[in-house]
């Protein structure tokens, strides 16, 4: 075997190490270095960030209001056949009874209630109403008596509500996301007219390429320009570029805000020059226009600094040759510069829309009600309805699609590869 | 492009001067909202155009009122405050953190290199408001929710990619032999990573520090669900500003936050060069 005669000659280090041995050590140790100088980083990341991320995961789709306020309820619902069509049997009732009662005496009923009122509107006054009287219930015949205080007790679409939300896990919050809901027919879509996420993901994906368009051909002729100057000039004419870069993104939109207004300065300036009539003032805020302009000047600088580091990279000869052998100036442009440069519109257009989609303060400010992105809705769901459960569904389908394009450019640019400034 | 050549026809001439004067459309698009709200921060109406008066460079139609509303007014001058407690201190972190995991990234020992990276940059990538949402949800769980460690912490992880990159970018230029060189001459690591490799990356610390503290001086999504009235920043009392009672201080505030980006971009741009110059990369 070479092994055995290589054992022979084996090379040893001054202490009589074998020399592999003494490398894989030192190896080892550099590599327990690296990994103690990232570790800190790592943690602090995990808990500050992943870790959160990883929670919203959870709360789309975790369930435990049912659970944990009605349990006796949910143990007694599973021999009730949900589409026998028939009213569950007296057991149940009588352990939403027991259950009521922890829960009016916890006040925990009316949040119960208000979770299914996503699903069935409607669950929310009728658990409220039940609530006040169930105090006052008799033993025996729960079943009349909850039919007393409220006959849509006898609904069998409320009974089959509380047992879809009975398990632990729920997948409620995504089918809400994708405007479907469960029916006796199994999952279907909502009517058209009531489907506001999935249109409002369609609106978010046509307004992201808009402005990834409006950019491309903003930044391509900026960068072109700024590489083909001499080094001075072109220094110059990038601090243009990087001070909006740099430049607080509120200062930004409260500028654009200010500019776009109807009594604002563009307006006042297109009737000083009479290209419109004073009582007819273009409508550029609070509306799609408004959104695109504002977030395409927002994003540009992200556009035009990818295209420049490629641009920068293309050597002049190309051109001069293909010109040289008879091209005009157009056909040397578009067949040999331009093919070059699709990196950099790659690497531009990715980071561009991975930006703009998730993008949050310009459309809430600028956007009005017919410019604001699927963003908007979640923060709404968080802060306002307080269905924290849908904000999590909702997140989570953004953050596939980001990540999907994220993905994508590490695949196409690297990630080591980012330049900023 | 660069200049044109006295043999160019009438049509390339056309060209030359149309392409200029798109692309000084185009600055001008870029620029001109910025300048412009620095001279109507000196109106002297609650206007948001240029009133008569202001046109006709009349004296009286500006004024510093709106400065002195921000300088006087305690609701800004809280948010002023705030952002300055909460913004140097994620610097801090994000920068020590920041650095040390971007000199070990860039050994070649580090084992799970690119899935680590890609981790430690998303939080540049995943959408604000997701970010924002995730936060709000784990940290009410654990207590951090409207408390300044939990902004401080939150703004510390958005800050971390910019230093990763920055540090890594002047990594790349880095000599490795010089550690071992002064290793050689009886350096421990910790003295040589202070007098030898410290001196060099330092710029790009810096830059990376710059950033983040404009990411976190910046920021107002996750402020605005993770803060609680204690930790009403400045760009958050411009957003609700601007969404509930748009008033002109907001344009005064704006004025001075440009003036606070263009000495940061001028300390960056002369921080640039020093490094390419130091590396020898350019003669700058």
């Amino acid at each position: 075997m070479t092994d055995q005669t290589h054992a022979q000659t084996v090379l040893t280090t001054q202490d009589g190490v074998p020399l592999k041995v003494s490398i894989s050590r030192a190896l080892r140790r550099q590599k327990l270095r690296s990994v103690l100088l990232v570790a800190p980083l790592f943690l602090f990341i995990l808990i500050s960030f992943v870790l959160p991320i990883a929670d919203m995961l959870f709360r789309s789709v975790e369930n435990p209001l049912v659970p944990g306020t009605l349990p006796n309820t949910v143990v007694a619902l599973q021999v009730w056949d949900e589409n026998s069509g028939e009213m569950p049997p007296e057991e149940v009732f009588a352990a939403l009874a027991a259950d009521l009662k922890v829960a009016v005496a916890a006040k925990t009923h009316t949040r119960v209630g208000s979770r299914l009122n996503y699903e069935n509107p409607g669950i929310a006054s009728l658990f409220r109403k039940t609530g006040r009287r169930v105090k006052r219930f008799e033993e025996g015949d729960y079943t009349a008596q909850f039919l007393k205080a409220d006959k849509k007790w006898g609904d069998v679409g409320v009974w089959q509500t509380i047992k879809q939300f009975s398990s632990p896990m729920t997948a409620g919050y995504f089918l809400a996301a994708a405007d479907a809901q469960r029916t006796a027919d199994g999952v279907q879509f909502k009517p058209e007219d009531e489907r506001i996420y999935l249109f409002l993901f369609g609106r978010t994906l046509i307004l992201s390429v808009t402005i990834t368009i409006t950019c491309i051909l903003l930044g391509y002729p900026i960068a072109f320009l700024l590489s083909s100057l001499p080094l001075r000039s072109s220094n110059l004419l990038m601090i243009l570029v990087l001070l909006p870069f740099w430049t607080s993104l509120l200062v930004r939109t409260s500028a654009w805000k200010v500019l776009l207004q109807q009594q604002g300065v563009i307006n006042d300036t297109l009737v000083w020059l009479g290209i419109v009539g004073d009582d007819s003032r273009l409508a550029l805020i609070n509306n799609q226009t408004g959104t695109i302009i504002a977030m395409t000047h927002i994003l540009l600088p992200f556009m035009i600094l990818p295209l420049f580091s490629v641009m920068k990279t293309i050597s002049p000869t190309y051109m001069r040759a293909a010109k040289s052998m008879g091209a005009s100036d157009w056909y040397a442009f578009w067949r040999v510069y331009f093919p070059q440069t699709i990196p950099g519109i790659g690497a531009g257009s990715i980071l561009v829309f991975i930006l703009s989609i998730g993008y949050y303060i310009t459309p809430e400010l600028v956007g009005g009600t017919s410019g604001i992105f699927i963003s908007n809705r979640i923060a709404y769901h968080i802060s306002f309805s307080l269905n924290w459960g849908l904000a999590a569904a909702l997140g989570v389908m953004l953050l596939v699609v980001v990540m999907v394009l994220y993905w994508l450019y590490d695949r196409i640019v690297g990630i080591d590869n980012v330049k900023l400034g | 492009m660069a200049a044109l050549p006295p043999y160019a026809s009438t049509g390339q001439r056309t060209w030359y001067y149309t392409f200029r004067i798109i692309c000084g459309l185009i600055f001008f698009f870029l620029i001109f909202p910025i300048l412009v709200i620095i001279p109507l921060s000196f109106n002297a109406q609650n206007f948001f155009t240029f009133t008569p008066e202001m046109l006709s460079f009349d004296p009286a139609g500006y004024s510093l009122k709106h400065y002195e509303d921000f300088f006087t007014n305690s609701d800004w001058q809280a948010a002023m405050w705030n952002s300055v407690r909460i913004a140097p201190m994620a610097t801090i972190f994000a920068t020590g953190f920041g650095t040390l995991a971007a000199i070990g990234l860039s050994q070649s020992h580090m084992p799970a290199r690119s899935v680590i990276m890609a981790m430690l940059i998303s939080p540049m990538i995943v959408p604000l408001i997701i970010s924002a949402a995730g936060m709000y949800f784990f940290y009410s769980r654990i207590g951090l929710q409207g408390t300044y460690w939990g902004v401080v912490m939150a703004h510390a992880a958005l800050g971390t990619p910019f230093v990763i990159i920055t540090v890594t970018a002047t990594l790349v230029g880095f000599d490795q032999s010089l550690v071992r060189a002064a290793a050689n001459l009886g350096a421990n690591p910790v003295t040589t990573f202070f007098r030898v490799q410290m001196p060099l990356i330092l710029p790009g610390v810096i830059s990376g520090a710059l950033f983040a503290f404009i990411t976190s001086f910046d920021e107002v999504v996750v402020v605005l669900f993770l803060g609680s009235a204690g930790q009403k920043t400045l760009p958050w009392q411009m957003f609700t500003g601007l969404r509930e009672q748009i008033s002109p201080t907001i344009l005064a505030v704006a004025t001075l936050l440009v003036t606070i980006s263009i000495i940061l971009l001028t300390v960056l741009e002369f921080l640039r060069r020093r490094s390419e110059r130091l590396r020898g990369l350019s003669p700058g």
